[in-house]
């Protein structure tokens, strides 16, 4: 057995630095959040802030536990560990407790238990087991399918608890396999997906279409010939589209063809080095059929398959929220004044595209709750309220204002100083981590530690996006900050799982 | 392909997110101030202090109105938890039914602000209640004030509170919905000082609108002022021994300090208790009251134009003598062709005439009044006679409001040339045609606190103060001018003094018509009798006078509808409240007078055939 100092010594302090910052941090705004006149202790373990110190101090005690192990244990047990936690995931479905929808917590008496967060770690370890054995390549289908295997199913067993937000997180590993070999493509097209998703929901799928297919004209144009026949073709596909506009004609296929000439020249871009000329008519008509399909799909499954609450996630990130939030502030005039009359209330309904008409769900909305929280952190200015002196938090106009909605606290009462320290700590914290796991002699270590930086990531970067109004309402905590016991140890599982391998990084064989 | 490369790209997006992040923060916290306004719009919440309403006193300082706390029973039904109801309700003395109709009404409302649960909870079950309030949370109690009237009389002169209306609330921005403003009487005219000055607090409140406490502790919070306290020139005794007089009777009475212009007293009967328009019992008494037939809260005093009857040969001998055309000692036959009279000796002088109400003697005096000889068509005479006497008749305060302190006052009337010349034609009427001016009826039409101010002009001598309910505003003698200038009415005192002997004489010498209204030998009265003929049934009994004869301290107008001859009920009504105002008492030789006022019923008089 080695000694303690050994271990120590060995350790990356600098990170566990950041870590202590952040549990620190997070363990004062809870108790800002949440502060109660009369329990003003903070080591009260009936409040929040005594039980999230009680929840520190166990996860140091997890934390200490892990570095004294052998890491060997968990490339070992990587796989058992991951099959132990899909269990679990099965098993919540059949015996869990139902919490604000989700069916994710073991109840074991009054402690509950949420198996989704132990998944994280899981993961990671089996997809750094997997990818870290001889002869995987990631240019393979077959590594390639494994790996979408190994993250995809606790991520489909964690959607069907509808817990939405923690299998997104699982979207986080795309940085892991793009670092072991995944096509840049596949990145950048995830990037582009998700931002022609939401340019279509924002202007249509015919502007978009026209743009996209404008746009690749020129490319195309200027590419493969000369500036003359990009501007004659631009001249044509002008003269095509106002022809159309002009005579109005009512039909989507015309988009179609539009859509297929300039899928089709995007197709010969992107393989031209690869294909043959033959082969190119059939890819770029079977593509031209998926992107079309995935443009109009968009716009039928925003509106006919997303459910209510998720729509109005969405709308409220494009920017619509102000729109609801002066509705419902004109509303609650007219209520004070002499109440609402009936086509005010219908008008109301088809502006925000809601079923039911109440003040009480508008409010309850995810309009109503990003305008409060952009409310809380902007009026923090740049130094601040001042601890505790935060009103928009104590006062409760912010939701889940310990769990996550925490950094609004942080934003109201320490100011853009308080906020942008977090930032920085953060982002010293992941490049730290990224810097640590390209030290590593191991493909595991490496595989894992990529995994640890990006899953925070991940967190950070829809937790605070949410609360600034740049990333749509998920529910999903701020890791190390967030009050509660089952995140805050899983987040300290998976970072000291990874400081425990790289102090033994000299230990193991190239 | 060296994936280590692949390192830098990761870092980069880890640090855009930063930067993006930090800008993002920069402008929502350090750029923007918009959401720092928001932020206080979210917990600052003004909280109006209601100042106490103004009190008012009678001249004598007996409280007329005053402000008394009504509990409120409050709930707040996010905090109210499983009770026993059935102790509640006996405890509030309700139904269980409407207990829980009472609650779901209010979990309608809000959840999570209060709403009224029971209004106006008497003090003796507030008492009760309050021990044992602290078994149910939820429910609390909210103090407000209730305007009450401990005389119980004075309901016209007074007037009501009442919510604010829209209407108001528009013209007047200092109101917010839910205030109380004066609706009628003094509440109405003094409004302003009366209702003193709001004051706010500022307290801070979280999403439910629950105060958390105070504002900067308070720094920027005004107080409340409370309202001024008004002193009227009421006699609260007077007032109320008048509403006794008439009670079963349908009319008015108005006693002037002649002095002064301060008004001593203010029937309009019947009336009403001013305690019946007060908080929840409104919604019940005011339909009940502006339904009943012989309508109590019209105030005849102020708003009822009758003829003035025979009182108004007064207003035409002076008149008379001033232009002119008669003089102290001018005599007119009573030639009962003319017009119709009672029997009595013809009239030798301007005194007698007053003492017998001789209508042929005011026939004559009207017809050289009104044909002057000022033009030889005896039309176009007419017309010059009417529109010099009319003028001169305004001067009394005929025919225009009197701007008294009371809102709702009526103008009365005076006709005048061009109302005659629309009537019959221009150049169609002569004094003949309009004798009936001579001896106030026709187309005159007065109001009582007209005629009382002409009791107190011819007390004067000649001049008048605008009757007035204000004595003193919060202590202080400054009473708004209109009501210390002295208005003249244009004729010279030396005319007063045959007016006054034969008023002297219509009350204390024989054959006089309103020998009832004789008080005592030491307090000499002065009097006129008046029967207003009306279309609507039995004449009216009116009556005006003034006492002592010569230091005049009240001057009265008493007017009893559908009642008579204005010798048999207005006189001796005016005779005790006299005596009643000078002496504090009635004495015991009147005493079988004030039974017989008392005890007389004269709503359903028989109409005259």
């Amino acid at each position: 057995m080695r000694s303690y100092k050994s271990i120590l010594g060995k350790i990356d302090w600098p990170i566990i630095l950041l870590y202590l910052i952040l549990v620190f941090v997070g363990w004062i705004n809870i108790y800002a959040a949440v502060y109660n006149e009369e329990h003003h202790s903070i080591f009260d373990i009936t409040q929040r802030y005594g039980k999230q110190l009680m929840w520190i101090v166990l996860a140091l005690v997890i934390a200490f536990l892990i570095l004294l192990m052998d890491s060997h244990f968990f490339t070992s047990f990587a796989i058992p560990i991951y099959g132990l936690v899909l269990l679990a995931l099965i098993g919540v479905l059949i015996f869990g407790v139902e919490t604000n929808g989700a069916r994710s917590w073991f109840r074991l008496g009054s402690f509950k238990l949420q198996p989704s967060e132990f998944a994280k770690f899981a993961t990671s370890l089996a997809l750094a087991k997997y990818l870290s054995a001889l002869n995987i390549n990631m240019k393979d289908v077959k590594t390639k399918v494994m790996a979408a295997v190994i993250i995809g199913l606790p991520a489909v067993l964690i959607l069907l608890q509808n817990d939405t937000g923690s299998t997104l997180v699982y979207a986080a590993f795309i940085f892991v396999l793009y670092r072991e070999g995944l096509s840049g493509n596949i990145l950048l097209f995830g990037i582009l997906a998700i931002l022609v998703f939401v340019l279509t929901l924002i202007f249509g799928p015919v502007t978009i279409i026209l743009t996209a297919a404008f746009a690749y004209i020129v490319i195309y144009g200027l590419m493969k010939y000369d500036v003359k026949t990009a501007f004659i073709s631009v001249l044509a596909f002008s003269v095509l589209t106002s022809a159309f506009f002009h005579f109005e004609l009512n039909s989507s296929t015309l988009y179609y063809g539009i859509a297929g000439a300039l899928f089709f020249l995007v197709v010969y871009l992107i393989t031209r080095k690869e294909m043959r000329d033959k082969a190119i008519h059939y890819v770029g008509i079977v593509i031209f059929v998926i992107t079309c399909s995935y443009i109009y799909s968009i716009d039928f499954a925003f509106n006919k398959v997303l459910k209510e609450h998720q729509r109005t996630r969405i709308t409220v990130l494009l920017g619509e929220e102000e729109k609801l939030i002066e509705q419902i502030q004109a509303l609650k005039l007219a209520r004070d004044r002499e109440g609402i009359s009936k086509e005010d209330k219908q008008e109301i309904r088809d502006d925000i595209g809601v079923k039911r008409f109440s003040l009480r769900e508008l409010r309850q909305g995810n309009g109503w709750n990003i305008k409060q929280s952009l409310i809380a952190i902007g009026s923090g200015g740049f130094t601040g309220k001042g601890f505790l002196e935060g009103t928009q938090t104590k006062f409760n106009f912010v939701p889940e204002q310990s769990t996550d909605f925490i950094f609004c606290t942080i934003g109201e009462e320490w100011g853009f100083l308080g906020t942008f320290f977090l930032i920085c700590v953060y982002i010293a914290l992941f490049l730290r981590i990224l810097f640590l796991a390209e030290r590593q002699r191991s493909i595991f270590s490496r595989v894992y530690g990529y995994a640890v930086a990006s899953i925070l990531f991940f967190h950070f970067l829809i937790n605070i996006g949410m609360t600034i109004g740049l990333a749509p309402v998920i529910g999903i905590p701020l890791p190390f900050i967030s009050y509660g016991g089952s995140s805050l140890w899983s987040f300290t599982i998976l970072l000291f799982i990874f400081i425990k391998l790289d102090s033994e990084r000299l230990l193991v064989l190239r | 392909m060296n994936l280590s490369n692949r390192k830098f790209i990761v870092g980069i997006i880890f640090l855009v997110i930063g930067l993006i992040f930090s800008v993002r923060l920069f402008n929502v916290q350090v750029l923007d101030d918009k959401y720092k306004e928001e932020s206080d719009d979210n917990v600052l919440r003004e909280v109006i202090q209601y100042p106490a309403r103004g009190l008012v006193y009678d001249r004598n300082g007996e409280l007329l109105v005053y402000n008394e706390a009504a509990y409120d029973l409050m709930v707040l039904p996010k905090q109210v938890k499983t009770l026993d109801t059935l102790d509640l309700c006996l405890l509030l003395e309700i139904e269980k039914e409407v207990f829980v109709e009472k609650l779901i009404k209010a979990k309608k409302y809000s959840r999570y602000k209060p709403s009224t649960f029971l209004k106006e909870i008497s003090s003796i079950s507030y008492a009760n209640i309050q021990e044992q309030l602290y078994k149910y949370p939820g429910f609390f109690v909210h103090t407000r004030t209730l305007r009450k009237y401990p005389r119980n009389s004075a309901a016209h002169i007074l007037g009501y509170i009442g919510e604010v209306n829209q209407s108001v609330i528009k013209k007047k921005p200092y109101y917010r919905s839910g205030d109380y403003i004066g609706k009628s009487g003094l509440e109405y005219s003094y409004e302003e000082l009366l209702r003193g000055t709001r004051g706010v607090k500022r307290v801070l409140v979280d999403v439910h609108n629950r105060e958390k406490g105070s504002y900067k502790d308070g720094a920027r919070d005004t107080m409340a002022v409370t309202g001024t306290v008004l002193r009227t020139t009421l006699d609260v005794v007077l007032q109320e021994y008048g509403e006794l007089l008439m009670q079963n009777k349908k009319g008015s009475i108005v006693a002037i300090e002649p002095k002064t212009g301060e008004i001593l007293a203010l029937v309009s009967a019947p009336n009403y208790d001013p305690n019946m328009l007060v908080g929840r019992a409104v919604g019940k008494n005011y339909p009940a009251l502006s339904k009943d037939t012989l309508k109590p809260l019209f105030n005849r005093a102020l708003m009822a134009r009758y003829p003035p009857g025979s009182i108004f040969k007064t207003v035409q001998a002076l008149v008379g003598m001033q232009a002119g055309v008669i003089n102290e000692n001018s005599g007119f036959p009573c030639i009962k062709s003319l017009v119709h009279c009672h029997p009595h000796p013809s009239a030798q002088n301007v005194s007698s005439s007053i003492k017998m109400s001789c209508n042929p003697y005011y026939y004559s005096l009207f017809k050289r009044l009104i044909q002057q000889k000022k033009d030889k068509s005896i039309f176009k005479d007419s017309e010059i006679g009417l529109g010099i006497w009319s003028e001169q008749i305004k001067k009394f305060g005929f025919g225009k409001r009197l701007a008294t302190d009371l809102p709702g006052i009526n103008s009365g009337y005076v006709p005048d040339v061009g109302f005659y010349n629309r009537w019959y034609g221009e150049g169609r009427w002569a004094s003949s045609t309009i004798y009936s001016l001579s001896i106030g009826q026709g187309e005159m039409g007065v109001i009582p606190l007209q005629m009382a101010n002409l009791s107190a002009i011819i007390a004067n001598q000649g001049y008048y103060y605008v009757p007035h309910f204000i004595k003193t505003i919060d202590k202080v003698d400054s009473i708004p001018s209109q009501f210390t200038k002295k208005e003249s009415v244009g004729i010279d005192g030396q005319y007063f003094l045959p007016i006054v002997d034969g008023m002297y004489r219509v009350v204390n010498e024989a054959g006089g018509t309103a020998r009832r209204a004789k008080i005592v030998k030491e307090i000499v009265v002065c009097g006129k009798t008046g029967t207003a003929e009306n279309p609507h049934g039995e004449d009216h009994s009116v009556f005006i006078a003034f006492a002592p004869k010569d230091n005049p301290q009240i001057a009265i107008a008493v007017f009893v509808e559908n009642a008579g001859f204005g010798g048999t009920w207005a006189a001796p009504i005016a005779s005790l409240m006299m005596e009643q105002y000078l002496t504090d008492s009635i004495s015991t030789k009147n005493l079988r007078k004030e039974k017989r006022i008392l005890e007389a019923n004269l709503l359903n008089v028989k109409p005259k055939k």
